[in-house]
């Protein structure tokens, strides 16, 4: 479970049939999980109570856990036709692909994943990370061009910076201008 | 014709620029580039500038050439990754388009299309790097290319009175080394400022082509001053533009102020690159006062 939003009940309601059961991941939530969010979307749409059942297990993008879970749980899975999860991309994908072989029914994400700011709960939503597998910080002065910059550019701003701010948003700061700002205060200019 | 090679004979450069219609008819572009550029040395078509969608500079280069004028491909990497920009630079080799102006482009949140997803597979530095690469005979990748390598006027661009000119020094530094052989820049209004920007980017000994675009009211200077990067119209010349409403918007005005920016740059730069945004008449007129 990493940073996720509760998507609206409209989007969901469509895709759900027959009996549900909603699969809540309580894996990495302590980064950002909006249980009580994801609580409400679920009454909403799992209004006839007794057909439904709500259940969590802990990180669903673990095969271990998942596939131990899947074992205990496969006459349970079997009785529904639509699983609601509620987790990360990483999670419902996870799921998704090994609850065939115990249940026929159709998984829906009740989440929507977010970008992993602050990934491992310390600093949400600050600092930013897309997880590309090649970082820059160092060239950078730590601050992320992938994410900080509109464009992910990694050679210098694109110049359509205002007054220091972003073409796409006046009202956020150019991420190559945070760059070039710190970079000059680890080096100076030689006077 | 290759822009470098008059840059190399020590000719001052002048090009000027045309946008391709939302449409699929070339004749008005033609027609008036057949009517107002012969006295340029060449024309720059672009690449739906602002993101906004329209006719492809790639084909409008080509309509150009065949009437017998010398376009400069300008290709920006918003819309293509680099399969299709290098893919593209080999076309324009093929048709005899050498000369390129290799840009990031505006992202597409600005256009007219907004909802469309910016690509950025590559920036101004690596396009440059890629095309100095097919130059060599391979790919950005290094896979060879057969037959005969193409040959470019590798250009980019530069803004001399952007806010942070230790940016745009930064990134010309780093264009120059992936291969820029000459610079177009933005719009100067601030001799002063061109010509200090001038005394620290001459080291990269690199041609830079003053850019100057023919103002038409004094309401354009302020949207550009607000809204165009790296544009800055000191106000006398939006109090010249706003005396005489009508002379402005004839043109007449903007090409009196941007004869006067030409005279005091020449001598700083080693071309002109006139961005007539639909006045190119004025564009002749402008080339006498010189």
């Amino acid at each position: 479970m990493l940073i996720t939003k509760v998507k609206p009940v409209d989007e969901i309601l469509p895709l759900v049939s027959g009996r549900v059961i909603a699969l809540c991941c309580e894996g990495c939530s302590e980064v950002h999980y909006p249980e009580k969010d994801v609580v409400a979307v679920l009454n909403k749409i799992m209004v006839s109570g007794t057909d439904n059942a709500i259940f969590e297990l802990v990180y669903m993008c673990s095969q271990e856990h998942l596939d131990l879970y899947l074992q205990n749980n496969a006459d349970l899975l079997n009785e529904f036709d639509t699983i609601l999860v509620a987790s990360c991309g990483v999670g419902v994908q996870a799921l998704c692909g090994k609850v065939r072989n115990v249940s026929s029914a159709t998984v829906i994400s009740v989440c929507d994943t977010l970008k992993v700011p602050g990934f491992q709960g310390l600093t949400p939503f600050k600092f930013d990370c897309a997880l590309c597998g090649e970082c820059h910080l160092n060239e950078t002065a730590a601050i992320c061009p992938i994410t900080s910059c509109a464009k992910s550019l990694l050679g210098g701003g694109c110049g359509g910076a205002k007054n220091g701010m972003c073409e796409t948003d006046s009202a956020v700061e150019c991420g190559w201008e945070r760059i070039y700002k710190r970079l000059a205060l680890y080096n100076p200019p030689t006077p | 014709m290759l822009l470098t090679d008059l840059f190399k004979q020590g000719e001052f450069v002048i090009t000027s620029e045309v946008g391709p219609p939302k449409g699929c008819s070339l004749e008005t572009l033609l027609d008036r580039a057949d009517k107002y550029l012969r006295c340029v040395h060449a024309i720059n078509v672009t690449d739906c500038q602002a993101s906004v969608m329209k006719l492809g500079s790639l084909a409008t280069c080509k309509a150009l050439l065949d009437n017998g004028h010398t376009p400069v491909l300008q290709l920006t990497c918003r819309d293509r990754n680099r399969i299709a920009l290098q893919s593209d630079l080999l076309s324009a080799a093929y048709f005899g388009i050498n000369n390129v102006l290799l840009l990031t482009g505006d992202h597409t949140t600005l256009g007219d299309a907004p909802n469309s997803k910016p690509v950025y597979d590559l920036d101004s530095v690596s396009l440059l790097k890629a095309a100095s690469m097919l130059e060599s005979g391979s790919d950005l990748d290094g896979n060879k290319l057969t037959g005969s390598a193409p040959k470019f006027a590798k250009g980019a661009v530069v803004s001399p009175c952007s806010d942070s000119v230790n940016a745009q020094l930064h990134k010309m530094d780093a264009k120059v080394r992936a291969g820029a052989e000459f610079f177009q820049t933005q719009t100067v209004y601030d001799p002063e400022r061109f010509i200090s920007f001038i005394s620290r980017a001459k080291s990269f000994g690199v041609p830079v082509m003053l850019g100057i675009v023919i103002l038409k009211s004094a309401r354009m200077a302020e949207f550009m001053n607000k809204n165009i990067a790296g544009v800055s119209i000191p106000q006398f010349i939006i109090d010249e533009l706003a005396a005489d409403p009508e002379r402005a918007k004839s043109g007449e005005t903007g090409v009196e102020i941007a004869a006067r920016v030409i005279k005091e740059c020449r001598p700083y730069c080693q071309g002109l690159h006139i961005m007539p945004l639909g006045l190119e008449d004025k564009v002749p007129q402008l080339l006498e006062c010189l």
